[in-house]
């Protein structure tokens, strides 16, 4: 089938728009969202099925040809990305049926969610540098909406931070393209590397673009200087979205930089590299002595976004077959985890109705189903070896390694460690200990909020244990960011 | 303060079509000429603007008693259909088909399917710009 690879972007945008229709009608609402996230899902694991056999899927979008028209193009990279996507936009919409309230649900929030959805995924599939633009601003203006949904007085502050910072990196994104283009004179990514790849030298005014795009990207990102919205924005809204946000939106900004580096820049890896490789210690610095120096569990899970975020892009730094891999591992295992951990600190805020982990303790006594989750997903976080965090970092260590980058992968090895203090802290502090008595605003059963973060768990476990079964999917799309002719020739020559 | 807006609001009345007149005109013109579904639907709800500048929220909402959020839906989901459209035949997504045709009246004519991608969009402009002056002012 011709169009297979739109279905996950045109799922979620005809759900969208239905529920517009169906705003009146909660129930409507969130059976109309399962399905389609299921259905969702069912595709996209298609697409990782067709393009594990087929290789790099791409259409011609209204049969223009590739350099022309638009074109949507499925490399193993964004089909992994996307099936992520589809699980973790599953796992938040069924929180959110006992979690958000009937006053958001009615207020287009499912909806929201959906074009967050189409937002991401479309970033994830596109090959076209403006639609990537296009894509960023349709889930940036989802994310507007979610973080003030709602209208509290810290969301309406929040937001306006938010707002203001990703509007002037969206204007930088512009920018950026207009400088590309001036230079290459095309907007189709294959083509951009193809003409750049065909340029006698390297000129500067490339190393330019590429410092440009490391800040647009980098800001959406939260890398290290520009990560100074990220604390407070995510703290604002209801934990789904958090979830939902702390899962995908930054990775997006991440897949970008893996993107454009592997596919555009790769000529010339001294400068953009070598500064990237800074930002990216720097930036798991930065989030490590965040998350353990807070006592709100949300800033310490928060924080733990950007260290990751480090971590990731300290495996794009070093460019090698070992280090990507490795960041590849661990960009999705981040995704599932992140996505786990907001739901569960959802599920102890709202059964302790506090953030602040010196308000509670010993809940593990009345809650060991939780208790065990969260250590679960605590230990999978670090990176203890039968789970999902392990082999990731272990081959971006190792790539740092081979590179001779000692101090920087030396960060990384202590920073795991702080890692597993700064979750431990949460496991020790608030599941252990004397049990205290909650007085419980709503009479919410935790089990139900439980099922979609077990169903996380469960995927992030199987990423862990079942690595040989994982890696031969990895390493073709490893394959295609290390060798962009991969990429070129599917998109350009048929 | 109603007695004094005469002359505003005959005016309304007799420009109100003439814009809307000169906006289905730019919605049909996009093809050939500048113009288009986005500037059309601009231009339309210029044209509710003015009858919400003469008269009051209340009559206008008793002249065009129309939900605006349903007016996005609707338009949105005529784009996403048109676009869709080609999944049925098998080609790749966005394909666009046109033919001329031997119309009554006007003759013979081009259609296109890109027209009622631009119907969409002209209806989510109107919708999304009525959506926001209507609740802009309906909030106190």
């Amino acid at each position: 089938m011709t169009n297979l690879i739109v279905l996950p972007i045109l799922i979620p945008l005809l759900t969208a728009v239905i529920l517009i229709f169906l705003a009146k009608s909660v129930r409507m609402q969130r059976a109309v969202s399962v399905l389609s996230a299921l259905l969702n899902m069912i595709v996209s694991f298609t697409i990782v099925h067709e393009v594990s056999v087929n290789g790099i899927q791409k259409i011609d979008v209204g049969s223009w040809p590739a350099p022309f028209g638009i074109t949507l193009v499925s490399d193993m990279l964004s089909a992994l990305l996307v099936v992520t996507t589809t699980i973790v936009g599953l796992a938040v919409i069924l929180y959110s049926f006992n979690s958000i309230g009937e006053k958001r649900e009615k207020f287009y929030y499912y909806s929201i969610i959906q074009f967050q959805l189409v937002g991401v995924i479309g970033a994830f599939t596109t090959g076209d540098i403006f639609n990537l633009f296009v894509f960023f601003e349709v889930m940036l203006m989802a994310s507007y909406v979610l973080l003030v949904l709602g209208g509290e007085k810290i969301q309406l502050r929040e937001s306006l931070k938010y707002l203001t910072v990703n509007v002037i990196s969206s204007a930088l994104f512009v920018i950026s393209v207009a400088f590309l283009y001036s230079v290459v004179g095309t907007l189709n990514m294959a083509q951009i590397s193809e003409r750049i790849a065909s340029l006698d030298e390297f000129p500067g005014i490339l190393t330019v673009i590429a410092v440009l795009f490391l800040i647009v990207f980098g800001m959406k990102g939260a890398i290290f200087p520009l990560y100074f919205w990220l604390p407070g924005s995510y703290y604002a809204p209801p934990v789904p979205v958090m979830a939902l946000f702390g899962a995908l939106l930054t990775k997006v900004g991440v897949y970008s930089i893996i993107r454009t580096f592997s596919l555009f820049f790769h000529q010339d890896q001294g400068y953009s590299y070598e500064l990237l490789l800074i930002l990216a210690v720097i930036t798991v610095i930065v989030g490590v002595i965040g998350s353990i120096a807070y006592w709100d569990i949300k800033k310490i899970i928060i924080y733990n976004i950007i260290t990751a975020i480090g971590v990731i892009l300290y495996g794009v730094a070093m460019a090698t077959t070992t280090s990507y891999t490795g960041s590849i591992f661990y960009l999705i295992h981040d995704m599932l985890i992140k996505a786990a951990l907001f739901l569960l600190i959802g599920i102890i805020i709202k059964i302790t109705g506090t953030s602040d982990l010196k308000q509670f303790s010993g809940l593990i006594k009345h809650y060991p189903g939780l208790a065990w989750t969260y250590f679960i997903a605590a230990i999978s976080l670090a990176g203890i070896p039968p789970f999902s965090g392990f082999i990731g970092k272990l081959l971006v260590i190792q790539g740092g390694f081979q590179s001779v980058e000692w101090i920087g992968s030396m960060i990384i090895l202590i920073s795991s460690l702080l890692v597993l203090y700064s979750v431990m802290k949460i496991f020790i502090h608030g599941f252990w200990g004397e049990p205290k008595e909650y007085v419980r605003k709503e009479a919410i059963s935790y089990q139900t909020l439980l099922i979609p973060v077990i169903l996380i768990i469960a995927v992030s476990v199987f990423y862990g244990v079942a690595t040989e079964v994982i890696h031969p999917y990895i390493s073709q799309a490893v394959e295609t960011i290390v060798n962009p002719e991969i990429y070129i020739e599917a998109v350009l020559k048929e | 303060m109603k007695s004094s807006d005469v002359i505003l609001q005959v005016i309304a009345k007799i420009a109100f079509f003439v814009i809307v007149l000169f906006a289905v005109h730019l919605f049909f013109e996009g093809h050939y000429r500048p113009g288009g579904g986005f500037v059309g639907g601009l231009v339309t709800s210029c044209a509710v603007v003015l009858l919400l500048l003469a008269f009051d929220m209340k009559t206008v909402a008793k002249i065009l008693p129309i939900d605006f959020k349903w007016v996005i839906g609707v338009g949105l989901l005529i784009a996403t259909l048109t676009a869709a459209g080609a999944i049925v035949f098998d080609v790749p997504f966005f394909t666009h088909v046109y033919d001329y045709y031997q119309l009554p009246l006007v003759g013979e004519q081009s259609l296109h399917t890109a027209a009622l991608f631009d119907l969409g969009v002209y209806l989510v402009v109107v919708g999304a710009t009525m959506t926001i002056i209507q609740s802009i002012g309906e909030s106190e």
